[in-house]
């Protein structure tokens, strides 16, 4: 619905009429603005609905963004940038929510689900098996087998009937 | 004047959805024909009040009648007329009026065209409908009314928020919400045959045209929507994860599933109690997205939502309806004979596993979508979800599904041939593994790129393999009657070709995104700009008037080994009334991929700050979606799946009905 876009839109309309990452912001030394890039990437703009502080416009987002290339600048490894701003912001800065006991359930239950599916379809497929095997394998006694040739010797209409 | 009549026919409108709720669900239990035929007259009576209704409210809006609080606060007498229409449902309340309007077309479409179906399950459905109308008439009537008057009213209105006006907002909401509604109609049929409970293999095809129509157009509502936001937003993104995002993507893999699932019961009989159920989780999750959007739970600065009475009032109509439907489902399922046991290696058995894949997948999105919320609620931390999180677990689940999809068509019912299936993909694997190749070498890493573009050509061929098979029996040596044969095909088979080809195609149109490129510059005059294979100069600015803003225009040319081959102009506007600006990226599509420039201001030293993008295949996104809707037109368009048309043969003595 038009509302997916009404948090974009808002935000625009919050912030300067500028854009993500702008030429100012871009470091000389190209290894290093790459890796702030990637960084960047999987860091949330913290006033934006789940958009990366690399693609929002937000004038946060370029906070983050100048600060980000600050500690790469000053010589921290890509974790340790992650480090200081999880100790700052907490796990809400993350777009990828970190592997804990209280993110468990959000890791595995769609995995989860795969399996519990699979088993309840094996399950019916046993059981129909079963179902369908006892029928099946029950041969036919000598008065079922009488029955059934006489039964076959009839014109298939009255038997339809 | 026209404005009263308009309220007070919704007020009628309301009465009517009563009147179809109780009398033919009265009807139905007192075997009392005449009861149960009142539902289709008070069905397109209803429709035709709401019709009134909201052409009343888009007559406020056309005319600007700013004593309606709604216009003044959404319009603005300069605002060009295409977005004095539109702009109704540019709003909480005009939106409302919209999803009533749809909701009430789809009660009188079901009134309308389901003839064939027994008169019993339609005045429950009918019932069911009547009763999800209600809940949203009294919505809106009671929180939400959009004819509330203003007194005194001002001599001018707020404009409409900029971003919306757009040609996006004339075609993404209506085709959105007749996704979403239409399964409504999917919905309103369960219910009813689970209060009556006989479920056959019949009702399989009574939904299936309208799931199918659902879907078609949830499919060209999505896309629309994400291309909005691709040109809109000025870096050319199209898909965050955003929570309101998932709340449409839910129902579209729900449905997506529910079409595959129908056809195993409607061929087969078997997953009866599982079709049942999707039925309702398809509609329930259209209904979790609507109140997701309105009731301000989700964490963000939302102008749709941020009123808690309105969003408790959706939280009763969700908790009536879902609970209301999974309790019946609870009653009913154990007493439904679960039919047909099939073999794994089998069409069917293929379906079962997609229907599998799909409802994990969709797992993985509501998880994703739901769980920050819930554990905020549970212990106060905050976590974000975003993409990455989607990559590992959505992507996980779907690749399989994408890998399969060619395989489960050329599976036949009851026994498929693992072995001959694999044999027939063998030219579609060799065309894919080729384009990998080919891909490889010419645009060269990322990796996930090109193996996603090998794919996507394997999944393109394989989904025209089975057609191909039965064009050309014994080979493309022998193209006798091949075009008698084409034409003798069901509608339905090159439908799920085309389908699955769309999903290539649109794959393919991801996998390229690998190999974009991206410039942030700042551009000087009369210097060009490499960007991929192609040169960027600015050729000068310019400024122009809107009818309700100023605009700052880039003019570019685009060249190609010097040869001029298109001219974009970028640019920026300023709305007056709301003192808002936008960005109008320059877009031009060559060889299916864009060059797409979005600007900013001009810095100090006269250069314009500007980001470029090359983007090979990226239209092929919206392209695959297209194909994909009219894949499921052409399945929705044969002539043997109505059904009337079912009612008919079904006349005719068991005998005469041949091998389907």
């Amino acid at each position: 619905m038009k509302a997916r876009l009404f948090a974009f839109f808002t935000l625009l309309a919050l912030s300067a009429p500028a854009f993500a990452v702008q030429p100012d912001e871009i470091l000389p030394d190209a290894k290093l603005e790459q890796r702030a890039r990637n960084i960047s990437a999987n860091l949330r703009c913290l006033v934006c609905q789940n958009q990366s502080i690399d693609d929002s416009d937000a004038s946060l987002a370029k906070d983050l963004r100048l600060l980000v290339r600050e500690r790469l600048k000053a010589g921290d490894s890509d974790p340790q940038v992650k480090e200081f701003l999880v100790a700052r912001y907490g796990n809400f800065i993350l777009l990828k929510p970190p592997f804990e006991w209280d993110t468990l359930l959000l890791w595995l239950s769609p995995f989860a689900i795969l399996g519990l599916g699979a088993a309840a379809v094996f399950a019916a497929r046993r059981k129909g098996q079963d179902a369908q095997g006892d029928k099946a394998v029950a041969p036919l006694s000598e008065e079922e087998s009488a029955r059934l040739k006489s039964l076959l010797g009839q014109s298939p209409d009255e038997g339809q009937a | 004047m026209i404005v009263e009549l308009g309220h007070y026919a919704l007020a009628l409108a309301f009465a009517l959805s009563i009147m179809q709720t109780v009398l033919p669900f009265w009807g139905a239990r007192a075997h009392e024909a005449r009861l149960m035929a009142v539902a289709r007259p008070v069905a397109l009576t209803q429709f035709a009040f709401v019709a009134l209704s909201y052409a009343a409210l888009t007559y406020a809006h056309v005319a600007s009648d700013f004593s309606l609080a709604n216009v003044v606060e959404n319009s603005h007498s300069t605002k060009p007329l295409i977005y004095k229409i539109s702009g109704v449902w540019g709003n909480h309340e005009g939106s409302m009026m919209l999803w009533v309007l749809i909701l009430t077309l789809s009660g009188a479409a079901m009134a309308a065209f389901s003839r064939a179906i027994p008169p019993r399950l339609l005045a429950d459905a009918l019932s069911v409908q009547g009763l999800l109308c209600a809940a949203f008439l009294m919505f809106i009537l009671l929180t939400s009314n959009p004819f509330a008057r203003l007194s005194p009213a001002p001599i001018e209105g707020a404009d409409l928020n900029p971003i919306l006006q757009d040609p996006g907002l004339a075609i993404h909401p209506p085709l959105l919400y007749l996704g979403y509604v239409g399964f409504s109609i999917v919905f309103s049929l369960a219910a009813a045959a689970l209060i009556g409970g006989r479920i056959d293999a019949a009702f399989a095809r009574f939904i299936r045209p309208w799931t199918l129509a659902a879907w078609c157009f949830l499919t060209l509502g999505i896309a629309m929507g994400s291309y909005w936001a691709y040109y809109t937003l000025g870096w050319g993104g199209f898909w965050f994860w955003d929570p309101v995002e998932n709340a449409s993507l839910l129902p579209w893999l729900a449905g997506t599933a529910l079409l595959h699932s129908a056809a195993v019961m409607e061929k087969r009989e078997a997953l009866k109690i599982w079709t049942i159920f999707l039925a309702i989780l398809a509609f329930s999750l259209s209904l979790l997205g609507t109140f997701l959007v309105r009731s301000g739970v989700l964490t963000s600065v939302h102008a749709f939502a941020s009123d808690p009475q309105r969003g408790l009032f959706i939280l009763g109509i969700l908790v009536l309806f879902i609970g209301g439907a999974l309790f019946l489902f609870m009653m009913r399922a154990s007493s439904l004979k679960q039919g047909g046991l099939f073999a794994p290696i089998s069409r069917e058995g293929a379906l079962v596993l997609n229907n599998l894949l799909l409802t994990a997948s969709c797992a993985a999105v509501f998880v994703g979508t739901l769980y920050p919320l819930a554990l905020e609620a549970f212990n106060g931390d905050k976590i974000s979800v975003g993409a990455p999180f989607f990559n590992l677990t959505f992507g996980p689940l779907i690749a399989p599904v994408l890998l399969l999809a060619p395989l489960g068509q050329l599976l036949s019912w009851k026994r498929g041939d693992l072995l001959g299936a694999a044999h027939r993909l063998f030219f579609a694997a060799v065309c894919g593994l080729a384009a990998m190749l080919v891909f490889a070498a010419i645009n060269g890493a990322p990796v996930v790129a090109f193996i996603g573009a090998g794919v996507a050509v394997y999944l393109i061929v394989g989904a025209f393999t089975e057609i191909f098979g039965r064009i050309f029996p014994s080979g493309l040596g022998a193209p006798k009657n091949a075009f008698y044969r084409a034409k003798g095909l069901p509608l339905s088979a090159w439908g799920t070709a085309f389908a699955h080809a769309g999903l290539g195609v649109t794959l393919l149109g991801l996998a390229a995104t690998g190999w974009g490129v991206e410039k942030i510059v700042a551009m000087k005059q009369g210097q060009t700009y490499d960007v991929g294979p192609y040169q960027l100069e600015v050729l000068g600015l310019t400024s122009e008037q809107g009818p309700n803003y100023n605009e700052t225009l880039a003019h570019m040319s685009v060249r190609r080994d010097g040869q001029i081959v298109a001219l974009i102009q970028p640019a920026k506007r300023f709305f007056k009334t709301r003192r808002m600006a936008t960005t109008q990226a320059g877009i031009v599509t060559l060889n299916f991929g864009q060059i797409y420039v979005s600007i900013a201001d001009q810095n100090e030293s006269g250069a314009l700050d500007a980001r470029l993008y090359w983007k090979p295949l990226v239209s092929l996104i919206w392209v695959g979606a297209l194909v994909m809707a009219f894949g499921g037109g052409l399945s929705l368009s044969d002539r043997r799946l109505r059904v009337g048309v079912a009612r008919r043969a079904a006349k005719i003595p068991a005998g005469a009905q041949g091998a389907s």
